[in-house]
């Protein structure tokens, strides 16, 4: 693989750009692999990666119905953070911020990690306690955030109203090293890195069963044929279920549509992620000019990329009273993710009831800013077999036992 | 917008009035029983992709539970049927059959 630099590109454009390499290959399966991902999402590619990387497993498929990046990756609002309340989340949240930090040495793309910071808004005075004590618990944590009052708060987003008709911004969490990257270089990086350790990402290959002998993973059949393997790791956020009842196991996991949209582009307004939970709104100014919306997630399982439209009129009611400027935009673009939420709102890194198969799941409304850390945990437990200390406390025994992760608590809403 | 009808007040309710109560004709696990059926009842979900059945609740309306037959993909809604049931009606499953002729069953 030829490097990408500033080198680069400028020898490139003295030769009319006809040198650069296809990305990452598209080559057929093969009769049989090491270990097999499915999902090739930013988690799927991030758990390939490093099981190449950290433990020099490389006879590794990664198989996509669709392409590459598609799904998840490619739906949300980019934010990234870790200022969790519960511990084993702020390890493998932060865990993850931070190798977000190196992800374009490493990968060797430009995934444009812009750690502009991030607030999120204290509205009541139940929020207020709530942030003090997340900031509190992210100091025992080594987290770095800060509960920081309303002024403070206009400081650093002066189109932000104070006084709303609702809930008046009484202060903020503020994560200073917390911010945004570009979601589809996140997967394109990773798919690239992969390819290059000799791995093959095998686009439009949907799954179609999963053959299990002595209650462990055979193989798997495809749209492409039937693939071998005796490591099997699910990485299909959404679509979990499915191909958990295609293994013969049931998971504690609903799926329902997330939406998000954006706006169309304007001048430079605001520099770090605005989250307002209680009124329920996400914002960050993308570097095209467009302001990005996180809206509310449907009440019901579902399965259609799409979303209710009273939800986003919820959102944008939000937005309207939050950041007043926002009722002169016209919004561009709307869509929907399917997400998978567990009953905790905490992930699932975990061994199953069969042997060699694995899911990394559950992420929920937030698996972008998990995507390094998740694949490193997974790699972990994919390789070992057992979970390292990242993916400890996300097994999927934890609902049997009574040991819940509960971010929903510790959040109020969907995170 | 999703539009059930309520089987009770027959009013064809908005899903703005209505309130999702999660995966129906679930078996309660109660006094005696083990961690693993706690956790089937509490937490394991079918989570389907097509026919699901579910429990809703009128309650903008007249407040009362009742059950769907619905296509989590295409959002089709083959059937609401009241809450006072252990399984699904046969004219509930001759509605599915009649969308799905074979769809096997669920749940």
């Amino acid at each position: 693989m030829k490097r990408y630099s500033a080198f680069a590109i400028a020898r490139e454009g003295l030769r009319y750009h006809k040198g650069w390499e296809r990305a990452w290959g598209s080559p057929e399966p093969k009769k049989r692999y090491d270990a097999i991902i499915v999902g090739a999402g930013g988690h799927g590619l991030a758990t390939a990666f490093y099981l190449g990387k950290n433990f020099g497993i490389t006879n590794v498929a990664v198989l996509e119905k669709g392409w590459l990046g598609g799904g998840n990756t490619g739906r949300n609002t980019t934010i990234i953070r870790s200022n969790y309340l519960q511990d084993p989340s702020a390890a493998i949240y932060e865990k993850s911020r931070s190798l977000y930090e190196t992800m374009s040495q490493d990968v060797n793309m430009n995934v444009m990690f812009s750690p502009r910071g991030v607030i999120m808004l204290a509205q009541t005075h139940h929020e207020v306690r709530g942030y003090q004590r997340t900031a509190h618990a992210n100091a025992l944590q080594g987290v770095e955030t800060t509960f920081i009052g309303p002024q403070k708060v206009k400081e650093l987003v002066p189109i932000i109203n104070l006084e709303g008709p609702r809930y008046p911004v009484l202060g903020g969490l503020w994560q200073a090293r917390g911010g945004t990257a570009r979601h589809d270089a996140v997967a394109w990086g990773y798919a690239r890195a992969c390819s290059d350790m000799g791995m093959d990402i095998i686009q439009n290959c949907a799954v179609t069963g999963i053959e299990t002998e002595g209650g462990a993973v055979k193989a798997v059949n495809t749209s492409k044929g039937r693939i071998e393997t005796g490591k099997l790791a699910l990485v299909v956020a959404g679509h979990s279920s499915d191909l958990a009842e295609m293994a013969g196991f049931r998971l504690p996991i609903e799926s329902v549509a997330l939406q998000a949209l954006v706006s169309e582009p304007i001048k430079p307004c605001m520099d770090v992620v605005v989250m307002a939970n209680t009124v329920h709104g996400y914002l960050s100014q993308s570097d095209k000019g467009e302001m990005v919306i996180g809206g509310g997630t449907d009440h019901y399982n579902n399965y259609t990329q799409r979303g209710s439209f009273h939800h986003i009129e919820e959102t944008v009611r939000a937005l309207v009273e939050t950041f007043p400027m926002m009722s002169r935009l016209k919004m561009l673009r709307q869509w929907g993710g399917i997400v998978d939420m567990t009953g905790d709102r905490s992930p699932l890194i975990s061994k199953t009831p069969v042997g060699g198969i694995f899911v990394n799941c559950g992420w929920g409304t937030g698996g972008f800013k998990a995507i390094p850390g998740s694949g490193w945990a997974m790699a972990e437990l994919v390789a070992k077999g057992e979970p390292g200390p990242l993916a400890a406390d996300f097994g999927i025994e934890r609902f049997r036992e009574g040991r819940f992760i509960d971010e929903s608590v510790a959040a109020g809403v969907a995170h | 917008m999703l539009i059930l009808e309520c089987p009770y007040c027959g009013i064809h309710a908005d899903e703005t009035e209505l309130e999702n109560g999660g995966e129906a004709h679930l078996t309660r696990a109660t006094v005696g029983a083990s961690d693993e059926e706690f956790e089937s009842y509490l937490f394991a979900r079918a989570n389907p992709k097509g026919v699901h059945f579910e429990r809703w609740r009128h309650a903008y309306g007249c407040g009362k539970w009742f059950l769907a037959a619905r296509d989590t993909v295409t959002l089709e809604v083959f059937a609401t049927y009241c809450a006072q049931t252990s399984e699904p009606p046969a004219e509930v499953l001759k509605a599915i059959r009649a969308k799905h002729p074979d769809w096997e069953g669920s749940a």
